[in-house]
């Protein structure tokens, strides 16, 4: 038997779902189309302190231009909390309005939407979740791109959960995606972890913006001298092998009030706004 | 999705769609040139694999809510988002215990869905509660009934 398969029937397809699909990242599009650049902070193992590094950046490039992070590590969201941002957050007639930090900054999250302390639920569908889990998430991550009243911002940070996918999700839906930066921890272990993942967002077509290594030895809350915390040196090793620029090295330290700009978090900026990396 | 007459070589023309409450979804189609029909007859775990992409099945004409697929699928706080000026006019109404009972008779993975249409319905009225009367309203309203 032979017969015309889909696309040897011209007439409309009733369902319109592409149709749908394509009009939903239309709405992403739109809704960024005040939105300078998109900048994913990624890596590829949990606990190097992406999310601290994610607001060291929104902080300090607040500081000189318009700033929003959104928080896309729905199921463990920690940067909201970490910028100061609070709830409740408020639904206007064609978008939910952020939070806003003291410093300016814009900021979603599911924390900002989840009970104290509450995981992320799903409603529905109460089995077979795993089925559906990827879609439901994306889908999430798609309304908080196109349904967040973001207004005008020279950028728009995004904190991305450990791991490729996220970063792959992320460009599906915003092709337009400036880059990524890349967050580590200075172990082995991390340069294994995250350079599978730079791998990952490469080929996915996302340029990588630069590495920065996270706590690069302990800076002493009292005499600010950096001692060893870690052995290895995976940042400069994986701005080697993938061509990019170390664009810091930040100690860890006991409390946020003993970070400083000479941790190079000014270079990260400079990447993230699309400045030259030393001007 | 489309369907063809294999007899006539024509594409089937769309006549109605049906959701019967029970998570399922069943739309009909008649070849325009011999006027065989044929019923789509999607069970509830197809319907809601769809239904998960946060599209409407069947085509939707309007702009959802902002975030609406959001707002329906994860369990916010009580007091997590505030209505702001302009924001959404349509009330979300409340499920009673009865109507809460009757809904959980339909199939776990396809409740969302259902529920969904039940509140839209709803909504669309401005009825502030979903007892088992409204919802028997809803399919008769729906031309479900019999479903």
């Amino acid at each position: 038997m032979t017969f015309r398969t889909y696309n040897d029937v011209a007439g409309e397809d009733r369902s319109r779902l592409a149709e749908q699909v394509g009009a939903q990242r239309a709405r992403v599009a739109a809704r960024l189309h005040s939105v300078r650049r998109v900048v994913a902070v990624l890596s590829g193992k949990g606990g190097v302190g992406k999310s601290y590094v994610a607001a060291r950046i929104a902080r300090a490039a607040a500081a000189v231009s318009r700033v929003g992070v959104l928080d896309a590590d729905l199921r463990s969201p920690t940067v909201a909390r970490l910028l100061g941002a609070k709830g409740p957050v408020r639904l206007t007639e064609d978008a939910l309005e952020p939070a806003v930090t003291a410093d300016g900054i814009r900021v979603m999250s599911t924390d900002l939407l989840l009970a104290e302390g509450a995981p992320l639920r799903w409603r529905e569908p109460a089995t077979e979740r795993f089925v559906w889990r990827g879609a439901m998430e994306t889908g999430a991550l798609r309304e908080f791109l196109g349904d967040v009243g973001w207004g005008d911002l020279d950028l728009l940070l995004v904190d991305l959960p450990p791991g490729a996918d996220g970063a792959t999700d992320l460009v599906a839906l915003v092709p337009e995606l400036a880059g990524a930066v890349v967050v580590t921890i200075p172990s082995e272990e991390a340069r294994r972890s995250v350079a599978r993942t730079m791998r990952a967002a490469s080929e996915a077509g996302i340029p990588l913006l630069g590495v920065v290594e996270n706590m690069a030895g302990y800076r002493c809350g009292d005499c600010g001298a950096v001692g060893p915390l870690f052995s290895g040196d995976a940042g400069a090793v994986l701005a080697g092998e993938f061509s990019l620029p170390l664009l810091a090295r930040i100690p860890f330290v006991p409390d946020s009030a003993s970070a400083s700009p000479e941790d190079g978090v000014d270079a990260i900026v400079r990447a993230c706004l699309g400045r030259e990396v030393g001007a | 999705m489309k369907f063809l007459c294999l007899d006539c070589d024509e594409q089937m023309g769309f006549e109605e769609r049906q959701e019967p409450g029970d998570g399922t979804f069943a739309a009909a189609f008649r070849c325009p040139s011999c006027g065989r029909g044929v019923a789509m007859l999607a069970n509830p775990m197809e319907t809601q694999l769809v239904g998960s992409l946060g599209v409407k099945i069947g085509g939707s004409t309007l702009d959802g809510d902002a975030m609406e697929f959001v707002r329906d699928a994860v369990v916010t706080g009580d007091t997590a988002i505030e209505a702001g000026a302009g924001g959404p006019a349509r009330v979300r109404p409340r499920w009673s215990a009865e109507g809460e009972a009757r809904l959980a008779r339909v199939p776990g993975f396809v409740r969302g869905m259902v529920k969904r249409i039940y509140a839209e319905w709803a909504s669309e009225r401005g009825i502030p509660e979903i007892t088992p009367a409204v919802m028997d309203q809803a399919r008769s309203d729906l031309g479900l009934e019999g479903m």
